[in-house]
């Protein structure tokens, strides 16, 4: 168990450093940042001392080794637009994106796997068709196509929910939080439906084939020899077994919800990270970029990382290693 | 030993189980496959039944078909299944889940597979005990331990808490065994109960059985291709050959006089451990295409003894001594 720890570890730090080349890399070849940077009637005199104060005169290694260096020791940066810390900028927008994200999992497991398990239970039914095909649809969709139908449905038309921003905030733990008061959850609901489907509509297939399979092994049929009910037979003996793809998806989803959510937030004018990244990327706010994509990273390392606990947990076959 | 309470003695003569013109169609894309065809037998209480024939006689849907676990394509298309005086497939899903594993119980081929790898042996046995009975979960584990330790399963205090992966092959059909008998079946389906297992240890698990439903007084249905197996545990046999009943008779007298030309090629394919070495004898031929069987006797290709009349009329059923009918023209048994 702890080999297991200092293995995974030892893997954060090189994907994060891996990440460290990748993206400094990107940004040394994607122009010039002294532009941002100098007010736009500057002489070249004053263009050339920014330039030497940026580094930018070194070579390409050196460059490296001084955004490595200030990224071990913690510093990140700070965003040339709101001159605050771009790890700070981040760490204050990430609840907004929780709140959708978990949100929208939340709905999508609820509604993917009944209608998963049932398809795959009874894949020759014309109902279970009929939830194939829906699914079809839902992965077809465009989020932002969706998203605008929604307001204009449920917005404009029937005035049931607000068509977009952020609601009334709640300090919880020290984050500020909107799902506590009825008016902050409602005005998560549009945002988080749009990002649900798309996912749904995949854990619903998951589900579906590997329920379909599960459902031919023997163990199926000796828990139906037993007596044990339909929705033992389904849930107790035939979920259970189709967990293991199905959370390495789950995991993988969430994570890319989280970091690119980007289009949704934009719809909605949503204050989260992903809303965060498309602004940064227009005003060039690189050190925010940057802490976004090492962000990012980390982020999946973690995912993958509960993902394989869940692994053992589920079965007792698999082992921690 | 808690013994489960026996229902009271009828002095009548019905048997526990009843089978009568059982049909059991798959509808697949090739054609029609009739797995059981036309089968009828009784089984009393307490008396061991084994039901023999070739892979891909129709052995195993018998079995499925009485505890109303056929799915499409199969599909039950006509007879009765008459247990403890009530036609099983009279019944609806609610209530014969109410006799699979309380009245009925089933024992399956591959023990690896037959038990769920997530959940404990514990888990699993218990579950009986919650689906059949109202019992406290305290008892219920005590119960377990003691079902396992009855099926020999060493330190049972421990295993309850192991999972089907830390078992051995035999040791997880012990598992099966304590699951299907610890609600107290009056009847046990075992489908080639020791056909994947090792040899040393099928015996040991034939007599496991035997005990178990002696012990309890059930009735057993042992499926199996293995004459030699049942011709220890049966009292009596019926040969199966394409879905349908070639022979039936007390088991030792169908031993000793088998009057069907298949059931004699079944026996003679037994080795004997005498010191003759002489070459085992085989059927010639294979079982034929089930989807296209011949006019006649299904057998009559393989058959040493056919005549131009086998290939054209189908025999039936006939019985030539108590208890003991043979699908035949041409019986042995006619000889003697």
């Amino acid at each position: 168990m702890f080999g297991y720890f200092t293995k995974r570890l030892i893997q954060i730090v090189v994907v994060l450093w891996a990440v460290s080349v990748l993206v400094f890399v990107m940004m040394s070849f994607t122009g010039d940042p002294t532009y941002m940077m100098v007010p736009l009637d500057a002489t070249e005199e004053q263009i050339a001392q920014a330039r030497r104060l940026l580094g930018l005169n070194d070579s390409h290694l050196v460059q490296y080794g001084h955004f490595l260096s200030s990224l071990v020791r913690g510093d990140f940066g700070r965003s040339f637009v709101f001159r605050q810390p771009a790890m700070q900028l981040i760490l204050e927008r990430l609840p907004a994106t929780l709140e959708i994200v978990i949100l929208a999992m939340a709905i999508a497991l609820v509604v993917a796997i009944p209608l998963g398990v049932y398809a795959g239970a009874s894949p020759e039914r014309a109902s279970s068709h009929a939830v194939m095909a829906g699914s079809l649809v839902g992965i077809s969709l465009p989020g932002f196509w969706l998203g605008m139908v929604l307001i204009y449905v449920f917005a404009v038309k029937l005035q049931l929910v607000p068509s977009s921003g952020r609601g009334p905030t709640q300090e919880l733990f020290g984050l500020r939080v909107s799902f506590l008061s009825w008016e902050g959850f409602r005005h998560l609901i549009l945002p988080a439906l749009t990002l649900s489907v798309g996912t749904l509509a995949i854990l619903i297939r998951i589900i579906r084939a590997e329920m379909m399979e599960v459902m031919k092994q023997d163990y199926i049929k000796f828990a139906r020899a037993k007596g044990a009910d339909r929705r033992g037979v389904l849930f107790k003996h035939g979920l259970k077994n189709a967990l293991i793809p199905l959370v390495t998806v789950f995991g993988l989803m969430m994570g890319d919800l989280i970091a690119f959510a980007t289009l949704t937030e934009t719809i909605f004018a949503w204050p989260g990270i992903g809303k965060l990244l498309v602004d940064s990327i227009y005003r060039g706010d690189r050190p925010v970029i940057v802490v976004y994509l090492m962000f990012v990273a980390f982020m999946f390392v973690v995912v993958n990382f509960v993902v394989d606990i869940l692994y053992a947990v589920i079965d007792p076959r698999i082992k921690v290693k | 030993m808690t013994m489960t309470p026996l229902p009271s003695a009828e002095p009548t003569a019905t048997p526990l189980l009843s089978v009568t013109g059982l049909k059991t169609y798959f509808h697949t894309f090739a054609g029609v496959v009739k797995a059981v065809d036309g089968v009828s037998f009784d089984l009393a209480l307490g008396e061991i039944l084994g039901l023999v024939g070739e892979s891909g006689g129709g052995k195993s849907m018998i079995g499925f078909s009485i505890m109303g676990l056929i799915d499409p394509p199969g599909r039950i298309e006509a007879g009765e299944i008459r247990f403890e005086g009530q036609d099983l497939l009279r019944l609806d899903e609610a209530r014969m889940r109410g006799v699979r594993g309380k009245r009925i119980a089933m024992i399956f081929q591959d023990p690896m597979t037959a038990l769920n790898p997530l959940y404990t042996v514990g888990n699993q046995l218990e579950e009986m005990l919650r689906l059949h009975t109202d019992m406290p979960a305290g008892q219920r584990r005590a119960r377990c331990v003691e079902m396992l330790r009855d099926v020999g399963i060493p330190q049972p205090e421990e295993r309850l808490d192991s999972y089907p992966h830390q078992f051995s092959g035999g040791m997880r059909q012990r598992v099966v065994i304590a699951i299907a008998m610890i609600a107290g079946p009056r009847l046990l389906i075992a489908d080639e109960p020791t056909t994947a297992l090792d040899v040393t240890i099928q015996a040991q698990l034939l007599r496991l059985m035997k005990r178990q439903v002696e012990q309890t007084r059930a009735s057993l249905i042992l499926i199996t291709h293995d004459l030699a197996a049942v011709s220890q545990m049966a009292d009596k046999v019926v040969v199966l050959y394409c879905g349908r009943i070639v022979e039936r008779g007390p088991t030792a007298r169908l031993i000793r006089r088998p009057a069907h030309h298949y059931t004699r090629g079944l026996l003679d394919s037994i080795p004997h451990d005498d010191r003759s070495r002489r070459r085992l004898h085989q059927i010639p031929g294979s079982v034929p295409n089930i989807r296209a069987l011949p006019p006649g006797c299904a057998f009559a290709p393989r058959c040493s003894a056919a005549q131009p009349l086998c290939r054209e009329v189908e025999p039936v059923l006939a019985e030539f001594a108590p208890g003991h009918a043979a699908a035949c023209h041409f019986p042995l048994e006619a000889k003697l």
